[in-house]
C-alpha cells in the first residue's frame, strides 16, 4: 500500500512542473500589456522601463519562468501589478473560502449524488428512480450560475431564507454550496445507478443469497461497496469538473475566492495573480485526483497488487 | 419420510413478454445421506432446478408449480424470510463459478465468517476458530494465512475450497452443488471429488450434484438424475444406469463417450441439436432426435413410469411394459 | 425517451434555422419605453432592459447556441479523434505523452481552460467556439483510443495489413470508422455540455458581444434585473435546459441502441 502512495506522489512533481510550464505559457500569449494600465495619462518613458523592469518583464520568457519558479519554491508568488500587494498574501486570503466552498459542495455532491444513485437502482423504473434522475439531470442541463440565480431569486428574495451575498456566516455558505454541489449529485446520481445495476448482475451476488443474506443487507455490505469502485476512480478525475463550477458561483453570489481573484486578474491583465492562482487551482484538481487514487486503492485491494 | 421429494417440478418465466417454461415435469427423491447427480447438457435445465430448490428462481420473477419437499416441509410455501433462515444453514448453495463467486473487496476469511455467523450466534473471535477448522479439513494449506488473503490473491482450486466452505461451514443437512468442478483442472477436480465424497460419508451430508461430466457422476453419485432440455428423463441408480440406459437419450449419451481402444473414426453424436430455450417441441422434447419416435411421442410428453424399484423412464418405449 | 429527446432537438432544428420568420420582433429592435416590463400578451416572455423582446431574442439565441455547440464538438471531435488514434494505434511513448496529457486535461474544468485561450484570442463568438472545442477535446481521445486498442488485433485488420495497406489507410479507412459509434453518442451529449459552457462564457463575458443575443450574455444582462426584471434570466436559462435535455435524452436513447457501456464519456 505505501509503495503505490510514494509512487504516485513521486509523479505529482513532473506533473507540477508540467502545469506551471503550460501555465506560464499562456498567460503570457495573452495580449495587452499590464503595465499599461499601471500608467496613467502624463507618464514617460522612462516611467514604462523602469516598471518594466521593476516586474522583471523586460527578460526573456524562459528567464521569466525560471524566476518565477524559484521563487515560488521560496513560498514567493510574486507581487500583484494592480493590488499592489504580495500575490501569496491574496492567495492565502482567499484559499480558505474557496476552500469551504469547494468541500461543502463536494459533501453535498457526494451525499446527495449517491443517494439518489443507489435508491433509483434499487427502485429501478419507478418513480422514484424517474424522479432521482430527474434532479440529477439538473445539475447537467443547466449552467451552474443559472441554478445559482434561480436559487437566489428564489430562497433569498422571495423566501429571505438566505443572503444573497457575502461570506461571513454559514447561511452564506448554503445556497453557493447547493448549486454546485448540484451539478456534481447530478454526475455522482447517474454513474453510481449504472454501476449498481450492473452489480447486481455479477456472479458473486448468487453466492450472497445462498448464504442466506437479506437483499438490504446485501446491499449495504457488498453491492454498495462494489459499486462504489468506478464511481470513485471516475469522481476522481471529475473533481476539477466538478469544482470549475465554483468558479463563476463565486462571481454569481459575490463571495471572494480564488475564482473570483482569477476572474478580476483575467480582465485586468494581472499576470502574477492570474499565474499564481490558475496554478493552485490546477494543482489543487490534481491533487483531488491522487487522493481519491489512494482512496480507491484503498477500497479495492486487487488495484494494490496490480503495480506490484 | 424422504429427504428431499421433487414433485412435478415446473418453471415459468416472462421474458420478452412471452411466457416459457424451462423446467417441466420434473420428480425426483433423495435420501438422508445420499449422492444424488443431476447430469444434462448446458441449458438443459440442471441449474434452474437447483436454483428452484434453494428458491432463487422465485427471486428471478419465476413463476414455480409442483413441489419440493425437505424433510416434510414444503419450501415453496415458505416465505423468503423463512427460506433465507434456511438458505446457507440447512441447505448450503454452491454456485457455478468459483472464479466470480466471491467477493472481490472482501477477505476470503471474512466472507466464511459472515456464512456462518448468518446463522449462529457465535462471537468473532470463536467464529474465526471454527472457520480456520473447516478450512484445514478441507485441506486448504496454511489456513491461518489464506483466511487473510483476498480472492484475487488464491487459486482457482484454492476459491473453490473456499466456496465449499461457505457451504458446509454450518453444517447443513443438504448440499447442493452447481458443477462445483467445471471450470477447474481435471486433477483439481478429482480433489475436489474426493472432498465432497469424504463429506457425504463422514459428516452424513446429502449432496445434490449438478454436472455435465458424466465421468464425475461415475465417481461420487448413488443415484442419477438425467435432464434434457427441462424435462427429467431419466431417474435411477448408478448401476442401472451405466449398466442398462432406458431413455433413448441417455442410451445416446452413453454412446457419445469414447473409450480407450475404440475404432478410429468412431466417434458417435446424437443427430439434431438441443431445442433452444423457450422454443420446445411438442410433445416429448427428445422426439425429434429419438430414433425411436412414434405417434404418442409427438403428442404429449411422456409421464414418469416406475419401471423397477425407484428407477424411472418417461418414454412411451416402456408403457406398457410393467 | 429517446423519442422525446430527438423531437426536442428537431424543434431546436426547426427554430434555428427559421428563427428570423418565427420572432414576432426583431431581436435588435428596442423600445425604452416598455423597458423591463414583464410577460404579456404582446411580448410573451417580456422585454429586457433595452425594451427588446426577450421571446424573438430567445428564438435568436437558440440559433446561436445551435451552431456555437455543434462547432465546437466538430473541432472537439476532429481533435480527439486524431489524437486518440495516433495515441491507440502506435501505443509505446507516443501514447503515454499523448495520454497524460489528454487526462490532465479532461481533468480540467473545462470553464478554466475556456476561460484562459478566451483571455489569449480576445472575446467573441469564434473565440468561443475555439475555446470550447479546445476545451472538450480529450475524452473523445480517449474514447476512440479504447476502442482502437481493441480493434488493433482484430482478425480484418491483420487481414488489411497483409494485404499492403499503409498505416494510414488502416487508420483512417478502416480502425476509425469502426471505433466511432461512442464517439457519435459522446458528441451528441457533448452539444449539450458545450452549450452550457458557451452559456457561461457569455455570462463572463467573454462570448458573444451585445446585441448579439446568445443565451449566456442575455443572462448575464439580465443578473443586474435579477430582483426586478427575473424574466430576462428565467427564460433563456429554460430554454436551455429544454434544449439540453433534448441533447441527453437522445444520446441516452442512443447508447441503448448502440449497446455500449461507457461510463468513462459521462
Amino acid at each position: 500500500m505505501w509503495t503505490y502512495i510514494i509512487r504516485r506522489t513521486l509523479l505529482l512533481i513532473p506533473i507540477f512542473l508540467i502545469i506551471s510550464v503550460v501555465v506560464f505559457s499562456l498567460i503570457h500569449m495573452v495580449p495587452g500589456d499590464p503595465i499599461d494600465s499601471l500608467l496613467g495619462p502624463g507618464s514617460i518613458a522612462s516611467d514604462r522601463v523602469e516598471l518594466t523592469k521593476l516586474y522583471g518583464l523586460d527578460k526573456s520568457l524562459p528567464v521569466q519562468y525560471v524566476v518565477w519558479m524559484k521563487n515560488i519554491l521560496n513560498g514567493d508568488m510574486g507581487q500583484s501589478i494592480i493590488e499592489k500587494q504580495p500575490v501569496l498574501d491574496m492567495i492565502l486570503y482567499n484559499t480558505p473560502f474557496t476552500l469551504r466552498l469547494g468541500l461543502a459542495s463536494l459533501v453535498i455532491s457526494f451525499v446527495l449524488g449517491i443517494f439518489l444513485g443507489v435508491i433509483s437502482a434499487a427502485a429501478k423504473n419507478t418513480f422514484i428512480d424517474y424522479i432521482s434522475m430527474i434532479i440529477a439531470l439538473l445539475g447537467v442541463t443547466v449552467p451552474a450560475f443559472w441554478l445559482g440565480l434561480i436559487l437566489m431569486l428564489i430562497f433569498s428574495v422571495m423566501l429571505g431564507w438566505f443572503p444573497v451575498s457575502g461570506s461571513g456566516s454559514f447561511q452564506a455558505l448554503v445556497l453557493p454550496a447547493i448549486t454546485v454541489g448540484l451539478g456534481g449529485a447530478g454526475l455522482i446520481a447517474r454513474i453510481t445507478r449504472v454501476s449498481m445495476l450492473e452489480m447486481f448482475n455479477k456472479d458473486f451476488v448468487l453466492l450472497l443469497y445462498a448464504k442466506g443474506l437479506s437483499k438490504p443487507a446485501m446491499i449495504v455490505k457488498h453491492i454498495f461497496r462494489n459499486a462504489l469502485m468506478p464511481v470513485i476512480t471516475i469522481i476522481g478525475l471529475r473533481l476539477g469538473w466538478i469544482m470549475g463550477g465554483a468558479v463563476t458561483i463565486e462571481i454569481v453570489f459575490s463571495r471572494p475566492g480564488i475564482g473570483n481573484m482569477l476572474l478580476s486578474a483575467l480582465y485586468r491583465r494581472d499576470y502574477p495573480v492570474v499565474q499564481a492562482s490558475l496554478l493552485v487551482l490546477t494543482m489543487a484538481v490534481i491533487i483531488g485526483a491522487f487522493i481519491a487514487d489512494i482512496l480507491y486503492a484503498y477500497a479495492d485491494p486487487r488495484v494494490r497488487d496490480l503495480y506490484k | 419420510m424422504s429427504f428431499l421429494k421433487v414433485k412435478d417440478l415446473q418453471v415459468e418465466f416472462r421474458v420478452d413478454k412471452k411466457m416459457i417454461k424451462p423446467i417441466e415435469g420434473v420428480s425426483f427423491q433423495m435420501q438422508k445421506g445420499e449422492v444424488l447427480g443431476m447430469v444434462g447438457e448446458t441449458g438443459s435445465g440442471k441449474s434452474l432446478t437447483a436454483h428452484a430448490i434453494v428458491g432463487l428462481s422465485t427471486l428471478a420473477g419465476g413463476v414455480i408449480c409442483g413441489s419440493i419437499e425437505f424433510e416434510g416441509q414444503d419450501l415453496l410455501s415458505l416465505s423468503e424470510k423463512e427460506m433465507q433462515s434456511i438458505r446457507g444453514a440447512q441447505i448450503a448453495f454452491i454456485p457455478q463459478n468459483p472464479m466470480t463467486s466471491l467477493d472481490p473487496v472482501y477477505r476470503v476469511g471474512d466472507q466464511i465468517i459472515e456464512a456462518l455467523r448468518q446463522h449462529v450466534k457465535i462471537s468473532k473471535r470463536e467464529a474465526k476458530l471454527q472457520v480456520i477448522e473447516v478450512m484445514a479439513r478441507l485441506n486448504i494449506p496454511n489456513p491461518e494465512r489464506v483466511f487473510h488473503q483476498y480472492p484475487h490473491q488464491l487459486s482457482g482450486g484454492l476459491k473453490q475450497r473456499i466456496v465449499i466452505a461457505i457451504g458446509v461451514c454450518t453444517n447443513p443437512k443438504l448440499l447442493v452443488a452447481d458443477e462445483p468442478t467445471t471450470a477447474l483442472d481435471v486433477t483439481v477436480q478429482a480433489q475436489i471429488m474426493r472432498l465432497f465424497k469424504e463429506m457425504t460419508v463422514e459428516r452424513g451430508i446429502s449432496l445434490f450434484l449438478i454436472t455435465h461430466d458424466l465421468g464425475v457422476i461415475a465417481q461420487v453419485c448413488d443415484k442419477v438424475a438425467v435432464m434434457y432440455a427441462g424435462n427429467m428423463v431419466e431417474f435411477g441408480s448408478i448401476e442401472a444406469l451405466f449398466k442398462n440406459p432406458r431413455h433413448p437419450y441417455t442410451k445416446a449419451l452413453l454412446d457419445c463417450i469414447p473409450t480407450i481402444g475404440m475404432a478410429k473414426g468412431s466417434l458417435s453424436a446424437i443427430y439434431g441439436s438441443v431445442p433452444s430455450s423457450g422454443v420446445y417441441p411438442s410433445g416429448c422434447r427428445y422426439h425429434p432426435r429419438c430414433p425411436y419416435a412414434d405417434e404418442p411421442c409427438r403428442k404429449t410428453m411422456p409421464p414418469l413410469l416406475e419401471v423397477e424399484v425407484d428407477n424411472w423412464v418417461a418414454c412411451y418405449k416402456y408403457y406398457g411394459k410393467k | 425517451m429517446g423519442v422525446i429527446g430527438t423531437v426536442l432537438i428537431l424543434c431546436l432544428v426547426f427554430v434555428a434555422i427559421f428563427a428570423p420568420l418565427l420572432e414576432p420582433y426583431s431581436y435588435q429592435s428596442q423600445n425604452i419605453e416598455i423597458m423591463n416590463s414583464p410577460p404579456s400578451l404582446t411580448h410573451l416572455l417580456g422585454t429586457d432592459d433595452f425594451g427588446r423582446d426577450v421571446f424573438s431574442r430567445v428564438i435568436r439565441g437558440a440559433r446561436i447556441s445551435f451552431v456555437v455547440g455543434v462547432l465546437s464538438v466538430l473541432i472537439s471531435v476532429v481533435i480527439g479523434v486524431i489524437v486518440g488514434s495516433i495515441a491507440g494505434f502506435y501505443g509505446g511513448v507516443v501514447d503515454i505523452i499523448l495520454t497524460t496529457i489528454a487526462d490532465l486535461t479532461w481533468s480540467m474544468p473545462a470553464i478554466l481552460i475556456a476561460l484562459l485561450i478566451v483571455a489569449v484570442t480576445g472575446a467573441g463568438l469564434e473565440s468561443v467556439v475555439l475555446a470550447i472545442g479546445l476545451s472538450y477535446w480529450a475524452q473523445y481521445a480517449r474514447l476512440i483510443r479504447g476502442q482502437i486498442l481493441s480493434l488493433k488485433s482484430a482478425v480484418f485488420i491483420e487481414a488489411t495489413r497483409s494485404l499492403g495497406a499503409s498505416d494510414f489507410v488502416l487508420l483512417f479507412k478502416h480502425l476509425i470508422p469502426n471505433s466511432l459509434s461512442p464517439v457519435i453518442v459522446a458528441a451528441t451529449i457533448g452539444i449539450g455540455n458545450a452549450i452550457v459552457l458557451e452559456a457561461t462564457l457569455g455570462f463572463l463575458g467573454m462570448g458573444a458581444q451585445p446585441p448579439t443575443p446568445s443565451w449566456g450574455a442575455m443572462m448575464s444582462n439580465g443578473t443586474a434585473y435579477l430582483f426586478i426584471a427575473p424574466w430576462m434570466i428565467i427564460f433563456p436559462g429554460l430554454a436551455m435546459m429544454i434544449t439540453v435535455l433534448g441533447f441527453n435524452l437522445f444520446g441516452d436513447a442512443l447508447i441503448d441502441v448502440m449497446d455500449i457501456k461507457n461510463k468513462d464519456s459521462i
